[in-house]
């Protein structure tokens, strides 16, 4: 078949209409004829590849790549493997569009090659193929604990103990992953097959993970260090605060944040019969907020059954999401009101939502983040008819940790101040890195940390 | 795997629960709670602590069955084991972190409506082994719903218990012998806890609040993650929001939108009741609950 090297090799995708009916993966990924086809247009780069300087875990991206071109994908998982515990995560919710894709040269003229497809090909190929890229390494005996199993923990610990390190995960909920488990819905990252696999490579590392255990309250940091003989402890442990708007009605029933929207549905499962935690199957939802969260939270109620607004107050150049999810999420029918802005949420007797009063608004000068900031049109307010509000409006920091530390600084947003190159923080001993130290950001930049404070921690404890 | 030591039903759909947590027993304090969740499909479920063991490395739990999940964890036996059980969490009673001196000088009054027994009792438990005598009103529907009599006995300066139906005790509502006490014994309180059904805490808050007694309430509203995380037990506390589960559960029971609070309570009731009925139909489920379609 003659090819254009200018133009991706397409992906398959389930059906819009078909997949807004169910939680399975709206991505297929490529096969393997597909992968190498892609793999061929990539022109492997010798020197400093524009791509790898792009990755914030800097994978050897051109290597990989001709791997796969050659159908040897396990030496390609292992190049891969070097740099990055979690590629089939990666693969498939990283936002590539501005990180290697987008440095690729071959996108200078054309499309650049599809680096997560081909990532995520090699991943589900060493998953199905039964593939354990690393081996556990023997320990030095020293022992470090990670808190919060996570992209930036799981990074963590998987970096510590290729070095030797005996390291424990300890996490807060009942589910190792995070956002992978509790935040990100089914349909983009599967639980069973993707996150849980991934994790379960971490565990074949030598890691330890206890699931249940709150750092703060069931055991504090100091405890772990004094009396658990742990020498040193990265902090990985997120921002899961959710934010409100502070209007009038939104602690009436049918008002949710994101964050409870999707545990319950990710974490909890209860989109499935079989299991026990309910979710409101509202009929009409919106969405307030447009990030990636904001479409995760709407194309789930959507795949539960409700007609889906996101309503946000910039346009639509400025949706923080990523394009392919926006782009996702309109095939699906999820119905955009932008320059809008909720000012009040309307109960009926019962302090069931039955309406949510909005306000058109238009765009003025620049603010700091330099999007052009949402001014408000006077006398614009309107209702709109809904059941179900759900609130993205972002997350902060949980300062259980912070706290219950002492000698643990944290700024004015109450993110753990921690050196970037190496996580350091004000507490001998202890490191931080990823949503904890920076707010909410994305998977990668958490695992950059969680790598960043693994070299650290190891600078740190050779010396000792 | 976190093993049940001990498992006995101590009146209709009301259960305690020993089980070996040896994390939460070493940390946990009065006031504070943890989450349970039975097994792969079941919910997360707060519960108060009722007791705990630091050297067995266990707590105890009571719980009541409302849903699907507490009527399976109610067939749980001593030997089984609860797949997760996580805390302690929320922040201790007040007094665990006031100065001791002062906390002896104050006098305490704790009331505990139905499975809030279970609650109370720890704090009560923190008095007597601080030398101080506090005074407990016990209230319940009636006699066979009274639970924890013997143990909250032996630690409580003065129990007082009631029934709703005269069949124990008393007649009467646990605001009924607030008044009595205060108005009619002359009894002098600088602090009332109460912590029992929402209905309940409001009431005697309606009435603490005329008799300028201040009064802390424990909130056991509906939690997903218990860390703060997803903001589904919200409360207005004085007009501000908090988190029952990191702010929390205690609050000034003077300052909380209990009518508010109830209703959020009954957010999710059809979608319980429907549970429910799946989980004691099991297979022979066909219709009824409105979702599974068994009755088209």
């Amino acid at each position: 078949m003659e090819m254009d090297v200018l133009k991706k090799v397409p992906v398959r995708e389930q059906d819009p209409k078909v997949r807004a009916t169910n939680f399975e993966e709206v991505c297929l990924g490529y096969d393997k004829e597909e992968a190498m086809r892609e793999a061929s247009r990539c022109l492997k780069c010798k020197n400093n590849a524009r791509c790898v300087s792009g990755c914030p875990v800097a994978i050897d991206i051109p290597g990989f790549i001709k791997e796969v071109e050659a159908g040897d994908f396990e030496k390609a998982a292992q190049v891969i493997a070097r740099s990055s515990a979690l590629p089939a995560v990666c693969g498939r919710v990283c936002p590539q569009e501005t990180q290697c894709e987008g440095k690729c040269v071959r996108g200078v003229k054309g499309e650049p090659i599809s680096i997560g497809k081909l990532e995520r090909f090699v991943a589900d190929w060493s998953r199905e193929n039964g593939f354990v890229p690393a081996k556990p390494k023997e320990t030095n005996g020293k022992k470090v604990a990670v808190i919060g199993a996570g992209p930036a923990g799981l990074t963590c610990a998987g970096d510590l103990a290729k070095l030797g390190y005996e390291v424990t995960i300890f996490e807060a909920l009942h589910e190792p992953g995070g956002v992978l488990t509790y935040g990100i819905p089914e349909f983009r990252l599967p639980k069973e097959t993707v996150v849980r696999h991934e994790v379960e490579n971490v565990k074949k590392l030598g890691v330890k993970i206890e699931t249940n255990v709150i750092i703060g309250k069931s055991v504090t940091i100091d405890q772990l260090m004094e009396e658990e003989g742990f020498q040193a402890v990265f902090i990985g442990s997120g921002a899961g605060l959710p934010k409100f708007m502070g209007i009038p009605g939104e602690n009436a029933n049918g008002v949710f944040s994101a964050n409870e929207y999707l545990t319950r549905n990710n974490l909890m499962k209860a989109f499935r019969d079989d299991y026990d935690t309910p979710i409101m199957g509202g009929k009409k939802v919106a969405v307030v907020g447009g990030g990636n969260v904001a479409m995760d939270a709407a194309r789930t109620a959507l795949r539960l059954g409700a007609q889906v607004h996101i309503v946000y107050r910039r346009s639509e150049a400025e949706l923080p999401a990523r394009v392919e999810e926006v782009h996702h999420a309109k095939e699906e029918g999820v119905v955009f009101d932008l320059l809008t802005n909720p000012v009040k949420i309307l109960t009926d007797e019962n302090d069931q939502v039955k309406g949510m009063v909005v306000r058109r608004m238009e765009l003025g000068e620049p603010d700091a983040s330099g999007r052009r900031r949402p001014v408000e049109v006077p006398g614009s307010d309107f209702t709109i008819d809904v059941d179900t509000v759900i609130m993205s409006l972002g997350t902060s920091p949980n300062p259980l940790i912070s706290s219950t530390t002492e000698g643990l600084e944290i700024n004015k947003w109450k993110c753990i101040v921690a050196d970037e190159g190496s996580g350091k923080t004000t507490k001998e001993g202890v490191y931080a890195g990823g949503d904890a130290v920076t707010g909410a950001a994305t998977v990668i930049l958490a695992m950059e940390a969680g790598k960043a404070g693994a070299k650290g921690i190891d600078g740190y404890l050779s010396q000792r | 795997m976190y093993k049940i030591l001990r498992a006995e039903k101590l009146a209709d759909k009301i259960y305690l629960m020993d089980v070996e947590a040896p994390r939460v027993a070493k940390s946990c304090q009065p006031g504070e709670f943890v989450i349970v969740k039975m097994d792969e499909v079941g919910e997360r479920i707060p519960l108060t602590i009722c007791d705990f063991d630091r050297e067995k490395g266990t707590v105890t739990i009571v719980f009541q069955i409302v849903g699907a999940s507490t009527y399976r964890m109610a067939s749980l036996k001593a030997g089984d084991a609860f797949q997760d059980f996580v805390g302690p969490l929320g922040q201790p009673s007040e007094f665990v972190k006031d100065d001791l001196e002062e906390v002896k000088g104050r006098k305490y009054l704790f009331v505990a409506g139905g499975v809030g027994a279970a609650p109370v009792y720890p704090q009560v438990k923190w008095m007597k082994e601080h030398k101080i005598h506090a005074d407990v009103i016990v209230g319940c529907k009636n006699k066979d719903l009274l639970i924890l009599e013997k143990e909250m006995e032996a630690v409580a300066g003065s129990l007082y218990i009631t029934t709703d139906d005269g069949s124990y005790v008393r007649k009467g509502m646990v605001t009924d012998v607030i008044q009595d006490l205060v108005e009619v014994q002359g009894k002098k309180y600088d602090v009332c806890v109460a912590i029992g059904p929402m209905i309940m805490m409001k009431f005697v808050c309606k009435l603490t609040k005329e008799l300028g007694l201040p009064t802390i309430v424990s909130m056991n509203p509906i939690m997903v993650d218990g860390t703060g995380m997803c903001g589904a037990c919200r409360l207005s506390v004085g007009g501000q929001v908090k988190f029952a589960c990191v702010d929390g559960p205690e609050f000034d029971g003077h300052l909380v939108d209990f009518d508010q609070a109830m209703k959020r309570q009954q957010m999710y009731r059809t979608e319980e009741g429907r549970a429910m009925l799946r989980a004691q139909e099991g297979d022979t489920h066909h219709g009824g609950c409105g979702r599974c379609g068994g009755e088209d």
